[in-house]
Formats: C-alpha cells, structure tokens, sequence
C-alpha cells in the first residue's frame, strides 16, 4: 500500500501555514504600530509646551502701577504680555518700594496668543499684533526659554501660568496614602490566604471575592467612595483622603494578588527545613517565606500603585477634579491630581491648554513607565528561580 | 476636625500607653529571669504580648463608638469615647502584665492574635464588596422609588433634564436608559473587534511562532500598552483619532461626528489588547505539551496544530479571557467620557455620536443638581446594572477558567 498525496493541496497547506504566521506576526505588529504612532502624537504636540515664549519689557514704576498695573509697560507692547505679569506688578512695587520712580528690564512671560504664535501654532493675534512680534522676534526681544513655570505653578485660568505643581503633590499625597493602607492591609491579607487559611467555604468566597474586586471596573469604586467616604462618614469631598482610600480599596486585590503569587512561587522546601529545626508557624513565615517573597511583593506592589495614580473615573465621581491652584495642604483640604488636571485641561477650550495637556501627559507617562521599569528591574533582578 | 482628634488620641494616648506596656512586659519578665540561665524566654515577646493584651478593648471600644456615631445611634462625646478606650485597655494589660512569668506561653498567644489579624485583614476585601454593593443598592432603591424599574430598563428616550407633561398632566422627567446601553454595546462591541482578534493572534505568536528575542521586545512593548492611563488613552482617541475619523469619512463621501462612537472603540480596543493576549497566552502555554508533539508527528503543520488541537483544548479559557474583556470595557469610562458624546442616541451608525452608561453616570455626578435630585441618583440606578452586569460576566469567566485549570492541571 503506497500513500498518495496531491501536491497541490500540500502546497495550499504550505501557504496557509505561511498566511497564519504572516497574521500572528501583523497582530504583535499592530501593536507596535500603535505605541509608535501614540508616542510620536503625543510628543509631537506636547513638547513645544516645555518651552515658553518670554518678552523683553521696560518696565516703569510709578504711582499709577497700584490703579492700572499696565500702565507700567509700553502701551504697544502691553497687550501682548500675559496678564498674569502685570496682576503681579503691584504686589512687586509694594514689597521693593525703593524700585519707585524706576525703570526695568525685564523678561516677563507674554500671553499664550503670542507663545502660539512663535511655537508656529493657530492663534487669534491680530494681524497688526502678528507684525509687531515678528519685528520684536528679530529684534532678539522674544524669546523661548525653558519652561520653569510649569513645574512650579499650580493651574491657572492663564494657559501660560497653568503648571502641573499642585496636581503632583496632590499625586504623591494620593500615593502615600494608598500606599500606606492597601499595603499591608494586602501582604497580611495574602499571608493569610497562602500560609494560614483553613479549606472552607468562607475562605472559598473570600478567593472568588478578590479575584471578582480586581475586575470591577473602577468607576464603581467611585460610587463606593461617594456613598461610603463622603456622604456616610463625612470626609471632605474633594480630599486626599477620600481619594486615596477609593484607590487603596481599588489596589487591594491587586496587591493580594501579586502577594500569593510571590508567596506560592517559594518551594514547600524552605518551609519545611525552618519548621523542621523547630520554628513555629509564624517565624517561618516572617524570617523565610516574607523576605524570599519581598522582590515579587515590591513588584506587584509598584505596578499597581502606578495603575492606581493613573487613575482618574473613581477620582472623577468623588470630586477631585475641581480647579484647584494652591498646593493642598493636607490630606483633608481640596486637591487634584495628574490625571485628573490632564483631563481639566483637555476640556478647556482654549487652544493653548492642548499643549499643555499633552505636556503633562508627557509628565505623568515618565513617571508611571518609570515606576513599571523599577518594577521589573526589581523582577529581573532579585527573581529566583527555585 | 475629627482627624485631629483621632491623632490627638492616637499620639497622645495610644500609642505612649503601648510603649509603656512594651517597656513594662520586658522589665517584668528581666527581673524574675535568670540572666545567666542558659535558655532564656525573649524578652520582646513578652513586651508585645502586653501591647496585644490591650489592643482588644480599647479596638473593640473605639470601633463601637464609631459605628454608633455613624449610624446615628447615640451621640457618643468623643473624649469620653478615648477614655474608656484607654482605661479599660490599660486595665487589660495590667491582667496581662500580672500573668507574666517564665513559664507563660507567650509566643502561643502571640501567634493567634497575628492570625487573628491576619484574618481580619482578608475579610476588607470582603467588606469593600458588601460597600459597593450596599452604596449603590442603597441609592438605586431611592432612583426606583421615583422611576418605576420597567421603565428604566426599556425606555427608549433618555431626557433627565427637560421635564415633559406626563398623561396626568404632572411633569415628568424621561428615564429610558435603551439608548446609553445601545452606546454602551456598541462601543464594546467596536472594542472587542479590535481586542479579540489582534490579542488571540499576540498571544498565539507570543507562545507558539515567536523567537526568544521577538518576545523580549514584544513581551515590554504590550506591558507598557496595559500601563498607559486611560485618560491618556481618552484624549488621543478624542484629539488625534476622532478628527482622523471624520477627515477619511468625508474622504469617501461620509459624514461623521466628532463624537463617533468609532474612535473610543476602536482606542478602547487597542487598550484591551495586552490584558486578552496575556490571559490567552496563560492558556494556551498551559494546554500540555504531548497534544501538540502529538499533532505533529502525525504530519500536521504549526498552524494546524493550533486550529485544530491548541485552540479547541484552550477555547474555556479564551472564551473566559474574552468575557473579562468585555467585561472591562463596558466598565471604562474615561475614554467614552472624553471622546465619546453627551446625547443619548439610538443608532446603529458608528459615525454617529452616541453616549453610554459611564458618561451619563460621570455627567450626573459632576453637575451641579442636588444629591437628591432624580437626575444624581439615575447614576446610582445606571451603577446598578453596570455592576450587575460586570459581576455575571466575572464570576462566569472565573468560573470557567477555575474548571479549565483544573482539567490540565
């Protein structure tokens, strides 16, 4: 008995072989597509904003700077400062009186119209305004210099004043927080569940719980936190406090977890050999299995403090988007955060605030694409394989 | 001014009187021990087994007086609270301080209370869920008191603002949440379009096609795409994607808002891909290695081997992995809130705007109605079915993938 095969169809074979590949392979592609194009978009609109447009300005003090502050500057070139310069002016002569009578010069930041315009951007100059800048331009009187502002202002209504100051802080106040209850609350929780608890129905509930808690989405833990935070118990709205709690509740589960998995990987022999030179229970989980485990528990830990700050629906619905200048200070007094002041500035209308949105994007993916580096350098580094 | 007061009670008093238990559990056992003994108990242990004794009353105490305080029970004055808090701590750890001796088995004591805790610490995940589920129930029966259930679930106008004459001629507001689930399924559906097929193709080339150094490149690449945060996804898909849309729409002749439901979908389909091509990657590493060399000798290709025998034996667990993406983007919200539509519409058009159930629940939340009002709490109602539909589609995918597991495992 000889086997017959049709040559035609295991060519056809061969080429659907071939076609599958091709498709698996376009699929990891798409992808990378995706983060290339995502990445270029974004840097391309947001890195003008890390550099701002400032004016040279004869500034003169006189009596009349405390009725009409823009009376200090050249008539011609006044309307093109930014009026966050000249509301300063006052408070400037009122603290150095010996300036009185003065003249100064100075670089002052000027308005976003302008900014646009020198960064080559749609603006709403007037055509007379466009010549005068341009003349100043050449004349070596505008110029672009790094943008200091946006790292040490809070938000403001003025595009060129808004800075991302107060939203960090509010950031890291959110993280210490969330850190600071879902941490442990997570490790002891996980300890429990991997090391200590009996094969029971709660114990069954409590596993089909966590895993359950990690795919709700987080909207919900907003709810949770305007039901339960602030109009039960009384927390101020708008708060820190508030804020991180809803995000600690969100992180648990995924603490707990990193924690078992980090927990399970450790071999039953470690275990064994500490229980058999005599240490309890417990010792054997806090002198072996807990510091083995540390490196899988950072990890975890890091990757989902940074899903947690990336966060914005759960912080939408208990109010921290409001528009918050000053720096919070303390966790119980209004703050904002990253994204939450990302998605402020994407709903303004003013063109301006597009560059700055992206700028803070920019900001707030080196933090999180940092802390997800840590996370697996840390993995690489110190993970064993038993 | 509570949180003062907490600090002022945990500073002031708790914690100087557990130092002193520490300090006095270690000082007792010293004197009644020999020091030059050979085997001797540890002194620490027995410092903390006096803080432990204390803990109980004056946890139980403080957690009572909350929860009455909370509950509107009893106007409980909060110096008195701290008082007997720290008395009748301070009593129960002197009973403890008089127990210790040499022979006290303090580690024995010691570990219970530690599991103890621990327990407690396992059953906050239990409590956040009854939190959810309580805090939406509780202000969606106070929506369905003033909405009848029915007509919620199949009303097709959905129109809280603008109030209409009803047949008996009071005003009424319109309440038919049909057009934010269409927005909601469409958009998901749009998602999962992009997600299924791009993420099942990632995770087949990840485990069975893709050399060491493609997956050391690929492997990060789809981890940063699950990093990025999803207002960051919103504002791409609402500046960059949905003007792209509507430029190629007018190229061929098609008109598109700016609020399609095309964009977010298709943007909200490229964020669910890592977490569909990880799951399935899970799976599929997991079906034994035996069936596919069996596959092989018999002549098949890689490709057959994949269609015929990899994806029949992993298809609960893909089908689980689906149902969780699903499952996570009818939940998203920042990306239909940014690049999505405000107006209810009923449409099968993609180009056109439509809104979901997350935008109207942000929209009513943020407004500036009072709590009360029925345009507030419609959210509630809305987060009722949200949640209800996310936790079927959950436990239905857990309870597969747990049964899928256990059959190769």
């Amino acid at each position: 008995m000889s086997i017959h095969i049709d040559p035609r169809s295991l060519r056809k074979r061969k080429n659907r072989e071939a076609q599958f590949k091709a498709l698996s392979y376009m699929a990891i592609s798409v992808a990378g597509i995706f983060l290339v194009i995502f990445f270029a978009d974004i840097v391309r609109q947001g890195y003008t904003a890390f550099q701002q447009t400032e004016i040279a300005v004869e500034v003169t003090y006189t009596q009349e700077i405390y009725d009409n502050p823009r009376s200090a500057i050249d008539e011609k070139i006044a309307p093109l400062v930014s009026r966050g310069v000249t509301r300063i002016l006052p408070m400037h002569l009122r603290e150095n009186p010996q300036l009185m009578g003065k003249t100064e010069k100075l670089w002052v930041l000027a308005n976003a119209e302008v900014d646009q315009h020198v960064k080559g951007k749609a603006n709403r100059l007037k055509p007379r305004e466009v010549t005068l800048v341009d003349e100043m331009r050449a004349a070596g009187e505008i110029r672009k210099a790094f943008n200091t502002g946006f790292f040490t202002n809070g938000d403001s209504k003025l595009p060129e004043m808004a800075g991302i100051l107060s939203a960090a802080v509010g950031t890291l106040y959110l993280l210490a927080i969330t850190f600071a209850f879902s941490f442990p609350a997570g490790v002891m929780a996980a300890i429990y569940l991997e090391e200590f608890a009996p094969d029971n129905r709660l114990m069954h509930i409590v596993e089909v719980n966590i895993n359950n808690l990690a795919a709700i989405p987080s909207i919900l833990f907003g709810l949770l936190g305007l039901a339960i935070f602030i109009n039960f118990m009384g927390f101020p709205r708008s708060s820190a406090l508030v804020g991180g709690l809803t995000l600690a509740l969100m992180t648990l589960p995924v603490i707990i977890i990193a924690t078992r998995a980090a927990i399970r990987a450790i071999p039953d022999s470690i275990r064994e050999a500490a229980l058999a030179l005599g240490a309890t229970h417990w010792q054997v989980v806090w002198d072996h299995v807990l510091p083995l485990s540390l490196p899988g528990i950072l990890t975890g830990t890091i990757i989902g403090l940074a899903r947690a700050i990336g966060e914005t629906a759960p912080l939408l619905i208990i109010g921290m988007v409001a528009y918050i200048q000053d720096m919070p200070r303390g966790v119980t007094s209004a703050a904002t955060v990253l994204p939450a002041q990302i998605y402020v500035w994407s709903s303004e209308s003013l063109r301006a605030f597009t560059e700055r949105t992206s700028a803070g994007i920019i900001v707030l993916l080196v933090v999180l694409l940092s802390m997800n580096a840590v996370a697996i350098l840390l993995r690489n580094k110190y993970e064993r394989k038993w | 001014m509570t949180t003062t007061y907490l600090a002022q009670y945990l500073f002031a008093g708790f914690l100087p009187l557990a130092l002193f238990g520490y300090l006095a559990g270690r000082r007792k056992i010293r004197v009644q021990q020999d020091p030059n003994a050979r085997y001797k108990a540890s002194e620490n242990l027995f410092g903390w087994y006096a803080v432990t004794r204390m803990l109980l009353p004056a946890v139980i105490v403080s957690a009572g007086a909350t929860v009455l305080d909370l509950f509107d029970l009893m106007e409980v004055p909060w110096p008195m609270v701290a008082a007997t808090a720290l008395l009748l701590g301070a009593g129960a750890m002197w009973i403890g301080l008089k127990a210790i001796n040499p022979g006290l088995r303090v580690r024995t004591a010691l570990e219970k209370t530690i599991v103890r805790v621990l327990l407690l610490a396992s059953l906050i995940s239990i409590l956040t869920t009854i939190g959810i589920v309580l805090s939406i129930v509780f202000e969606a029966v106070h929506f369905f008191r003033i909405v009848d259930f029915w007509d919620f679930l199949t009303g097709t106008t959905w129109n809280p603002d603008a109030a209409t004459i009803g047949e008996d001629g009071s005003a009424q507001h319109l309440f038919g949440s049909v057009p934010l689930f269409a927005g909601t399924f469409m958009i998901t559906a749009i998602a999962m379009c992009v997600a299924i097929p791009v993420g099942l193709f990632s995770a087949i080339c990840m485990s069975e096609y893709a050399s060491l150094r493609v997956r050391r490149v690929a492997k990060p690449a789809l981890e940063i795409l699950a990093g990025i945060p999803t207002v960051v996804y919103g504002f791409f898909a609402a500046i960059t994607v949905s003007p792209f849309i509507v430029r190629l729409a007018e190229s061929v002749g098609l008109q598109a808002d700016f609020t399609n439901a095309l964009s977010p979908g298709l943007v909200m389909g490229i964020m669910i891909i890592p977490l569909v091509s990880s799951l399935s990657d899970d799976v599929i590493s997991s079906v034994p290695q035996s069936l596919r060399e069996g596959s092989l000798a018999l002549g098949a290709y890689p490709s057959e081997t994949i269609k015929r025998v990899v994806l029949p034996a992993a298809l609960p667990g893909i089908v689980s992995a689906c149902l969780l993406a699903i499952s996570r983007a009818v939940g998203e919200t920042m990306i239909v809130v940014m690049a999505a539509g405000l107006q209810p519409n009923l449409t099968w058009n993609p180009l056109e705007g439509m809104t979901t159930v997350n935008v109207r629940i942000v929209d009513a939340l943020t407004g500036d109605q009072a709590f009360d009002s029925p345009e507030t709490l419609a959210a509630f109602g809305l987060g009722l079915v949200l949640l209800v539909l996310t936790l079927c589609l959950n436990i239905v995918s857990l309870t597969v993938i747990r049964k899928f597991r256990q059959k190769y495992e």
